[in-house]
């Protein structure tokens, strides 16, 4: 079971796509259903109303378990709550993959964009479209960080250990790769239980 | 090449602002007070719906420098409104670089046969509606979000309501009909023929749906989700309350846990008056706000 952060922001269309895969997935609000997941995708929305509702319910400690033995796939603003830094006082981010953030970088709406892309994950590189909505950047990556993807040679797709954080929105354009990647032993033993059912 | 503006891009951004709270905020102290409170975005407008209902005189867009003071204070998406058919006031919106237009029935309407063709912009528009028809005729010009109108500046949710459960249950009516009946359905209903075949095969609307118009306390926002809105616009609700960012809060939390009733007690005890709000007997139907939008 996957668990989508449903706090705020686009966390239907992760669910849609762990549906592609096969992969059972529920919505997370309070903490303590963390326990019964075995990989968390926190959603695109905005991070300073996740932020506030992380604060309220006291997410954060819980989170920074979680993530110390189970698999977190970021995006957009997911991204941003996994990162180390963010020099912004209005979000406060998890710190689960070293690196730093400057929100909303690419500028306003009128400024968001769609783009080929070339990821290499696994030692295979593939290409796929990719959406950038009021997107933030990666401004500092340290040396544990994979950059799995670069945009006009910036990183926008990194990996530490278990973790996936992307700056762009691969649930927008049905790419469904990074959650088969991220939840790919929770996929096989799912499809077994599926079988045996 | 990157490519910007497409209809998909539009609409990606409303799929970012699902599930939460969309504040009016007249000024950036607001405005702060909505980002501090959780709101995914602020509606930059100079008068709230209450206040021009009671002071009357024409509404159009805001201020480009109020908007700007407002850009600056905030860091999540600003949008603005204005009036129907004013493509004008719409290009200065967009030069301004707000993230959303609301062609919205709350100002007073520059064009009473037309709006905006929003195909031509780059900017997302969000438009009300009363029922599917009037919906699919929006998303047909371009809009790539909707809200229910409800009626602006009432502190009633009750046409909120009426609004929504039409639209659900035009798109229910259009789901089980056959091929050969959904072509009357477009028609009656004055939509675009294939947005009546895309609702029909999908069973709902192709873009976010939200709510508006009367949302007052946090019971109001569970229940608006409950009916199939997917986030809420509050507009005077909150700065018309003797308790703004209190009320703020506890309505952004009520959209998260809107199906948690224990949730909703803690969320809702110890708030201060809600804004007073009007029966609808109150309110002429040449004064309705919900009656503009063709």
């Amino acid at each position: 079971m996957i668990g989508v952060l449903a706090l705020q922001g686009n966390y239907q269309k992760h669910i849609q796509i762990l549906d592609t895969l096969n992969i059972r997935s529920m919505e997370i609000r309070y903490p303590e259903e963390l326990d019964s997941i075995n990989g968390l995708v926190i959603p695109g929305g905005e991070s300073t109303t996740i932020t506030d509702l992380m604060n309220r319910i006291d997410f954060f400690q819980a989170l920074r378990e979680f993530s110390k033995g189970k698999p977190i796939l970021g995006t957009c603003a997911g991204l941003i709550m996994m990162a180390k830094s963010v020099p912004d006082s209005r979000v406060k981010p998890l710190g689960i993959i070293d690196i730093e953030i400057d929100r909303n970088a690419y500028g306003r709406q009128i400024h968001s964009f769609t783009d080929k892309l070339s990821v290499k994950l696994n030692g295979k590189e593939s290409q796929i479209t990719a959406t950038f909505i009021r997107a933030p950047k990666i401004t500092k990556v340290n040396d544990e960080v994979e950059i799995i993807s670069e945009y006009a040679g910036e990183p926008v797709a990194v990996k530490q250990g278990l973790h996936l954080g992307l700056a762009f929105h691969p649930e927008l354009d049905k790419v469904s790769l990074f959650h088969e990647f991220a939840f790919k032993s929770q996929f096989i033993n799912e499809t077994k239980n599926h079988h045996a059912a | 090449m990157a490519e910007k503006g497409s209809y998909e891009i539009k609409v990606g951004l409303a799929e970012m602002l699902k599930g939460g709270v969309i504040m009016d905020v007249m000024n950036a102290d607001q405005a702060k007070i909505a980002e501090d409170s959780g709101a995914v975005a602020v509606m930059a407008l100079e008068r709230i719906p209450a206040m021009i209902r009671e002071e009357g005189g024409i509404s159009r867009a805001s201020d480009p420098q109020m908007i700007k003071d407002i850009q600056s204070a905030v860091s999540i998406p600003v949008m603005a409104k204005v009036r129907i058919g004013h493509f004008a006031e719409a290009q200065i919106l967009q030069a301004l670089e707000v993230d959303f237009i609301d062609e919205s029935e709350v100002l007073t309407p520059a064009d009473e046969h037309n709006h905006i063709w929003k195909h031509d912009f780059t900017v997302p528009f969000v438009c009300g509606c009363r029922n599917l028809g009037e919906a699919l005729r929006r998303l047909g010009e371009g809009a790539a979000m909707i809200r229910t109108k409800g009626e602006a500046g009432s502190g009633n949710i009750v046409e909120a309501v009426r609004h929504m459960r039409q639209v659900q249950s035009d798109i229910k009516k259009l789901t089980v009909m056959d091929q050969d009946e959904l072509m009357a359905g477009s028609k009656n209903m004055g939509a675009p023929f294939a947005l009546v075949q895309q609702v029909a095969k999908l069973g709902k609307l192709p873009v976010p749906n939200f709510a508006a118009g009367g949302i007052a306390t946090p019971a109001d926002a569970s229940l608006m989700m409950q009916l199939g809105a997917e986030t809420v616009f509050v507009g005077s609700g909150i700065f018309m309350s003797e308790d703004p960012a209190p009320r703020a809060k506890a309505i952004v939390e009520a959209v998260t846990y809107y199906k948690d009733p224990k949730k909703l007690v803690e969320i809702s005890t110890g708030l201060q008056s809600a804004m007073k709000g009007l029966d609808m007997s109150e309110i002429p139907e040449e004064e309705r706000l919900q009656e503009r939008g063709w």
